[in-house]
């Protein structure tokens, strides 16, 4: 019997678990198995249980049913200090570490008893860590003011610094560059090669393909099937990723038409280890999607900033139709035919415990809803009544408070709102972001419908597949520069990885 | 333990829990009697009488209740924006102050009545309107540069008292002139011992519901004070908002002293306000920040004041009873509230 | 001017400034456990009222004076854990109920007092905390009489280098730092937010009714209502002060008693004459929102601080 492979020793076996969140089946009844040296990717798309399941493992929630073997032995339920004594580790999606400690402070957190006076030995545990698995970082830094990818090392050094045998690593490359994801591959196999396992959590078939042995499918919060990867393919992965032959739109080319936006040499300063801008150029023309690839946290954030109205660049400026704005405001903006999705539907774009009504006037009620600072609620209330009705938001009616809303529904009001004043640049930061594919579709087919009406759209995200499946042209962010367009059908994912990591920028300045 | 959102609350659930907490503030009310070693329901009925028993004491808990509908309305008015207005009573004082400026001769008959009171609430706006700017622009929680100015405004106050402001008959006792006749609130009902204070504090409660509900800066207070970031996406000038949500909140505080000095007492002394401004807090959290409720609770909150003080010299349990006892409801109403929206689930 | 330094360089002068220190220093210690685990507390004020009134009225019904003490610490103790019940795993608003513990625990120190002193109309007095005779030390000329202090003024600086020390040397400090800035870390890391919290919060309110009680234990001899008058508030004002740090909140807490050591003895000079008192008076709280408004551009806040912590929400 081989020490890793098929009959290799079960070191993780989950049974039969289910969670309930009020009426939604997270989980239903799902089952998985983990063997020594073996990477099993969970995949499913976003909504399908994935990380409620490993939230169970790992005991931040509670499973209504079933149960958690690790190595054997039975996994108390609710209890992450036992998932990480019985050798399991958490990679989580959003960092779990504290920035004003240091990375060695981060990782040392909890493994001593906290009467105690702490044990010495960790620094040289860490620095043999960090050589053995190719995790380059200093381990006196400021946690603060790492990037992101030496924060996934620090997270990764954290589970094995507790010596876990069992690694879950949830979405890891969603942040990353894919020349930053062949790193951690790399990293992963060297940990499979010494005998830990992987749980790889992703939605991106070709890193799965890539890395994983074996792939369990979430759908629905249900297994729906589990496959080798030598024996399967990406097309047969993503039919049962999606059950079914649900298609996403493909924009058509279209010419382009008179330059609506622009930007000319903006810049921001930095905010902390988040890059401004640096000078950064761009038209965005009528009839047009235009699409920013990048990293998040490269700038992106900056530039949706300006777009919106909530800053103008410290230097450069921004013009309308060839008229350079001077004043510049989220309502300036708004008037002048800016629609915008913003990235946090649930922070930026609602008010969680407004009713439909109040939300969908927000940007609105003192242009449309108010006269002499009276509100008109009658008015505000078939306004948004209409968009219930035209964007198909499922609701029980206009006052109900927005925070019941699923995030599909939520974002096609947020929509409807944008797309009420006939806007002529639409700004759509990560409008699919988290939404199931029924719901991501509808938003898709929005913007192409409104870029064919003749409006500009600049859609930022950090998905590459959405990106090229969209956009007319494309530009990559990367350090807070941007690329040249890019016209549809002219990059590979691969090459413009390589404006995401910034190498091409290189080659552009020597040049 | 975690918390769970309801979807839906049923009327049982939001109506019954609250009803609950006041019932347990009564249970704490007799188990603090029984500790005084007096008879719980006895205690709790001379309160009864004695906030509402006859007349006279019906007439005292509203008189008691104006300053409290004016100050629960600012901290309502303030707390809707999250704009933490702890200075109430500072804003009182400075109410109070004007009134007696204005209100000892400079003025006559028939200015002397809305000039005051118009300036009063400018001096109340003015003094909230420097912690809200260092908020705005210089982020300094507004929750401490308030309650510091409290304590100023009081030694102020005592200063002025004992100088400029001295009242040259007062035979020594730090209080001001007495206001001339022309500046003092007349009585609603001639004999009945309840001035117009208490009238013009059921209108202002109106109007600031009115404010609150059908216009578009209630509608931007609602939403700065729920979501700051997702108001300034949507174009709200928020700094402008918390900065007229301070002037309202501070104007309305300032009526409190106003009409205090110039409906009941018609002088001003340091013993103006026993704590107002901070008693509130708790009117406003009690009616649930809405200001009509406002009217409600501020009576109630009077009433176990006067009711107590009453109870007190029968029944010999301490008059502190009634602060207390308000704490008590505070703390177990934001609680019953909370469990109005979440459930407890284990795990 | 030499009227000010003559009082600058008397060594009753300094004595003074660290017998002021000391409660200051004893709250904000508290505050800056419960701060640094992300919770403010507002209660500071009337948990030092419920410390002055617990340990003088223990002291006074015949225990030692150390027994005073305690009995302070475990009435502090107690409204912690009424306040860290609601904030922390309920996470209610620590504004709202900061303040209603504050106005709880002042209403039930008056209660108290009227009820077991209902006939008295001056506060009775109890033996106070002496000056320690630290041998050695006590002969020293000028620094002799500067440190002529109490055993609880030693106590209050002991706390601020025993805090400082677990803060920075040890798990434990290590995890309060940590779950004041990222609460999703301490949990990933197998640790209860929730137990974080309210054991800082608890221990924290313990230190702050120290602070009271040294005003009726060692500052003053009895107890009155109004005795602490916004000191609390002002503890609050030198943990940012203090950039949340024990050492400079210290420093914060010296200079900040020097000035109000100052004041007192201004008072008495020609100057201090021609000034209102209440000016003098007033300075305190001046200076703590000057010193609120200097420290706004450079302080670094925990980042979770008034930030709740639901499991279920990440």
């Amino acid at each position: 019997m081989s020490s890793t492979g098929p009959g290799a020793e079960v070191v993780l076996r989950l049974d039969r678990i289910s969670k309930s969140f009020g009426a939604l089946k997270a989980n239903d009844a799902v089952s998985l198995t983990l063997r020594r040296g073996e990477v099993v990717a969970l995949l499913g798309e976003n909504g399908a249980g994935k990380t409620t399941l490993m939230n169970i493992l790992f005991g931040h929630y509670l499973a209504d049913d079933g149960g958690v073997e690790v190595f054997g032995q039975p996994l108390p339920p609710g209890k992450p200090k036992a998932a990480l004594a019985a050798g399991v580790g958490m990679v989580h999606q959003h960092f779990t570490l504290a920035g004003n400690l240091t990375v060695l402070e981060n990782i040392r957190l909890g493994t001593d008893a906290l009467w105690s006076r702490g044990h010495g030995g960790a620094r040289a545990k860490v620095e043999r860590l960090s050589r053995d698995f190719g995790l380059a970082v200093h381990p006196d830094a400021k946690v603060g003011r790492l990037s992101v990818g030496e924060r996934q090392r620090v997270e990764i050094l954290k589970a094995l610094y507790r010596d876990a045998r069992i690694l879950i690593l949830d979405e890891p490359t969603a942040v990353l560059t894919p020349q930053e994801s062949e790193a951690l591959f790399a990293t992963l196999r060297k940990a499979t090669a010494l005998g830990l396992s992987v749980i790889f959590i992703s939605h991106k078939l070709h890193e799965v393909m890539a890395i994983a042995d074996r792939c369990v499918v979430l759908r629905h919060g249900r297994v729906v099937g589990e496959v080798d990867t030598h024996a399967t393919d990406k097309g047969q992965l993503a039919a049962l990723m999606v059950g079914g032959e649900l298609s996403l739109p493909r924009a058509e080319a279209r010419v382009a038409g008179e330059v609506l936006m622009q930007l000319d040499r903006a810049s921001t300063p930095d905010r902390g280890t988040v890059p401004g801008l640096r000078s950064v150029s761009l038209a965005l023309r009528a009839g047009q999607i235009t699409g920013l690839a990048g990293v998040s946290g490269n700038g992106q954030a900056a530039l949706a900033e300006i777009i919106a109205g909530l800053a103008l660049p410290a230097s450069g400026s921004i013009s309308l139709r060839g008229v350079p704005v001077a004043r510049w405001t989220p309502g300036e903006a708004l008037a002048q035919g800016v629609a915008r999705i913003p990235e946090d539907r649930h922070h930026q774009g609602s008010i969680a415990d407004f009713d439909l009504t109040e939300n969908a006037v927000l940007e609105s009620y003192r242009s449309r809803f108010s006269r002499r600072g009276w509100m008109n609620w009658r008015a505000a209330r078939e306004f948004a009544q209409g968009i219930i009705r035209a964007y198909d938001v499922r609701c029980p009616g206009p006052e109900t408070r927005i925070r019941l809303l699923s995030g599909g529904n939520m974002q096609k009001l947020i929509l409807g709102r944008a797309m009420a004043s006939d806007p002529v640049v639409i700004l759509a930061n990560q409008p699919v972001r988290g939404l199931d594919v029924g719901a991501i579709a509808y938003v898709q087919s929005q913007l192409i419908a409104a870029r064919d009406r003749g409006a500009a759209v600049i859609l930022v995200s950090e998905d590459l597949d959405e990106i090229i499946g969209l956009s007319d042209v494309i530009h990559v962010m990367s350090q807070g520069r941007l690329s040249p367009a890019f016209v549809r059908g002219t990059m590979t994912a691969a090459e413009l990885g390589l404006w995401m990591a910034g190498q091409k920028f290189e080659g552009a300045d020597a040049a | 333990m975690r918390l769970e959102p309801v979807a839906n609350p049923s009327a049982a659930r939001r109506l019954g829990l609250p009803a609950l907490a006041l019932v347990a503030t009564l249970g704490v009310a007799m188990g603090l009697a029984l500790l005084a070693g007096a008879n719980p329901l006895a205690v709790l009925g001379q309160i009864a009488t004695g906030a509402l028993g006859s007349k006279l004491a019906i007439l005292e808990t509203l008189n008691r209740a104006t300053p409290l509908i004016f100050t629960g309305l600012a901290v309502a008015v303030a707390f809707r924006a999250k704009l933490w207005n702890i200075g109430a009573e500072a804003q009182l004082y400075a109410g109070a102050i004007l009134a007696v400026v204005l209100g000892t001769g400079v003025l006559g008959s028939p200015w002397v009545l809305p000039v005051s009171a118009l300036a009063a609430m400018l001096a109340g706006a003015a003094l909230l309107l420097g912690p809200v700017l260092l908020k705005t622009r210089l982020g300094v929680d507004e929750v401490v540069t308030t309650l510091l100015l409290n304590f100023i405004m009081l030694l102020f106050v005592s200063y002025l008292l004992e100088g400029p402001m001295k009242d040259p008959m007062g035979m020594g006792w730090p209080k001001s002139p007495a206001l001339i006749p022309e500046a003092r609130l007349p009585r609603i009902v001639e004999g009945l011992r309840l001035h117009w204070g208490f009238a013009l504090a059921i209108i202002a409660a109106v109007v600031v519901w009115v404010i609150q509900t059908r216009t578009t800066l209630g509608f931007e207070i609602r939403a700065v004070g729920q979501n700051p970031e997702a108001a300034r996406f949507a174009g709200m000038p928020v700094n402008a908002v918390l900065v007229k949500t301070a002037l309202l909140s501070g104007g309305l505080a300032a009526l409190a002293g106003w009409s205090e000095v110039a409906g009941l007492k018609g002088h001003l002394s340091s013993d103006l306000s026993p704590g107002f401004g901070y008693t509130g807090i708790i009117v406003a959290m009690l009616a649930l920040l809405h200001p009509l409720g406002v009217i409600v609770t501020a009576i109630f909150v009077a009433g176990i004041f006067v009711g107590s003080d009453a109870m007190s010299r029968a029944a010999g349990v301490p008059t502190y009873i009634a602060d207390m006892l308000m704490a008590t409801a505070l703390l177990f109403m934001v609680l019953a509230i909370l469990l109005t929206r979440v459930r407890v689930v284990r795990g | 001017m030499s009227a000010v330094i003559d009082i600058l360089i008397s060594a009753s002068f300094w004595a003074a400034v660290i017998r002021i220190a000391s409660p200051l220093i004893l709250a904000t210690m508290g505050e800056l456990i419960c701060e640094r685990a992300g919770v403010l507390n507002l209660g500071i004020e009337g948990i030092m009222v419920i410390g002055a009134f617990t340990g003088w009225m223990a002291v006074y019904q015949g225990l030692p004076l150390w027994g005073g003490v305690a009995v302070a610490m475990a009435a502090g103790m107690m409204f912690g854990l009424l306040h860290s019940t609601l904030t922390v795993p309920f996470g209610l608003s620590q504004h709202v109920v900061g303040l209603g513990v504050t106005l709880l625990a002042t209403s039930s120190a008056s209660f108290a007092y009227r009820l077991m002193l209902p006939e008295v109309t001056s506060p009775p007095k109890i033996a106070p905390f002496q000056p320690l005779n630290v041998p050695g030390l006590s002969d020293l000329p000028w620094l002799g009489d500067a440190l002529s202090q109490t055993a609880l003024t030693w106590a209050a600086f002991a706390v601020a280098g025993l805090v400082a020390w677990v803060l920075y040397r040890t798990p434990l400090g290590l995890a309060v730092r940590a779950v004041g800035e990222k609460p999703a870390a301490v949990e990933a890391q197998g640790l209860s937010v929730t137990g974080l919290r309210m054991g800082a919060v608890i221990v924290g309110s313990g230190l702050m009714a120290v602070g009271g009680a040294f005003l009726t234990l060692s500052a003053f001899s009895s107890f009155f209502f109004e005795m602490v008058n916004g000191r609390g508030w002002i503890c609050i004002a030198l943990v940012v002060f203090g950039a949340w740090k024990p050492g400079k909140a210290v420093l914060g807490a010296i200079l900040f008693a020097a000035f109000d050591a100052l004041q007192i003895r201004l008072q008495q000079t020609p100057l201090g004459a021609a000034l209102p008192y209440q000016l003098f008076l007033a300075l305190p709280f001046i200076l703590s929102v000057l010193a609120l408004i200097l420290m706004s551009r450079r302080a670094e806040v925990p980042a979770a601080l008034m930030v709740p912590y639901n499991k279920g929400e990440r």
